[in-house]
């Protein structure tokens, strides 16, 4: 079954397993999230869900976002993102998301937007080598030789300095290592994308057995 | 509260005696053997405690034929049943490691009377 929630990424420590392990986990705040919208194959043409979480003064919300919550007679909450589900038929417009949709054990996907590193060199940015730091040499970050003389032209997709960081990126298969229910926390095993406080997308593995 | 201190308050011990470094202490070590689970006691110099929190860790020094071990534990590790402080030292840093090249009466540490 499909299943998707938001959260916002607190930070990580570590937690013991019952063999005495140390385990590195983030700890998630996940939810409460809740239906916005429904979107069925016959209406949208495709399926899926819209869910809001987060909270934000209502006067910094626009009118036509307003509107769109009063619809769901709903508060209207900070972010508003779809998951795609095939079955959104089984919820209902206003219904709750909370983090018990996930079990300890469970494997999930998480996706977040990657910490932004500015114009960065190819170093950083395509973990290329650099050049000797003495013996004469000048080349210490640069990227070297763009290509041949032979087709007189740099083929698109070559390698080099630019913006890096600020982009979605999904960590796949990550262990649920702990569900809080009450307090809407989960404990997912290893790091995933993104500074503290960032928003991010829990959902059920694509690539789970 | 910060929230990640929510996760890791269910697994602190509040059972730890409290202990610098130049103490000496016994730790006692749950060893897993097969499917016997017995205890082992290494006992030792504490030489650093790094860290805070759950993923506080220390580290214990002993010569033991000769040989210098030292073992470095989770101080909320489930595994460690017990820690005894046998003696307490003086000690005028927090991290003892001149004592790794010290040998004998040299690599002693004095005795704190008064704390």
């Amino acid at each position: 079954m499909q299943k998707g929630i938001l959260g916002r990424k607190v930070g990580m420590t570590q937690i013991f397993t019952d063999d005495s392990e140390a385990i590195p986990v983030t700890v998630i705040e996940a939810g409460p999230c809740v239906v916005v919208q429904k979107k069925t194959s016959q209406v949208d043409g495709y399926s899926s869900l819209q869910i809001g979480f987060g909270e934000k003064r209502e006067r910094l919300f626009n009118k036509p976002i307003k509107g769109h919550f009063e619809k769901a007679n709903l508060k209207p909450s900070r972010f508003l993102r779809e998951i795609k589900i095939e079955d959104a038929e089984s919820y209902e417009v206003g219904q709750e998301i909370k983090a018990d949709i996930f079990n300890t054990g469970d494997q999930v996907d998480v996706v977040g937007t990657s910490k932004g590193r500015g114009f960065a060199g190819t170093i950083k940015r395509h973990n290329f080598h650099r050049g000797p730091m003495t013996h004469g040499s000048n080349n210490h970050r640069r990227p070297g030789s763009a290509g041949a003389m032979g087709p007189a032209k740099i083929f698109k997709g070559r390698k080099m300095p630019g913006h890096l960081g600020v982009d979605r990126v999904t960590v796949q298969n990550l262990e649920v290592m702990k569900v809080d229910v009450e307090k809407n926390l989960l404990a997912v095993k290893g790091a995933i994308p993104g500074p503290k406080g960032g928003l991010v997308l829990i959902k059920n593995s694509v690539k789970a057995k | 509260m910060n929230l990640v201190d929510v996760i890791e308050k269910e697994q602190l011990k509040n059972d730890i005696p409290n202990f610098q470094p130049g103490d000496t202490v016994k730790v006692h070590v749950k060893v897993v053997e097969g499917t016997r689970e017995r205890i082992q006691v290494f006992e030792g110099v504490v030489i650093r405690r790094k860290g805070s929190s759950i993923s506080e860790t220390f580290t214990v020094r002993r010569v033991s034929y000769g040989v210098g071990v030292e073992r470095t534990f989770p101080l909320h590790s489930p595994r460690i049943a017990k820690i005894e402080v046998s003696r307490r030292g003086r000690v005028r840093r927090a991290r003892l490691y001149y004592l790794r090249e010290r040998r004998g009466k040299a690599a002693r540490v004095k005795e704190r009377r008064r704390y």
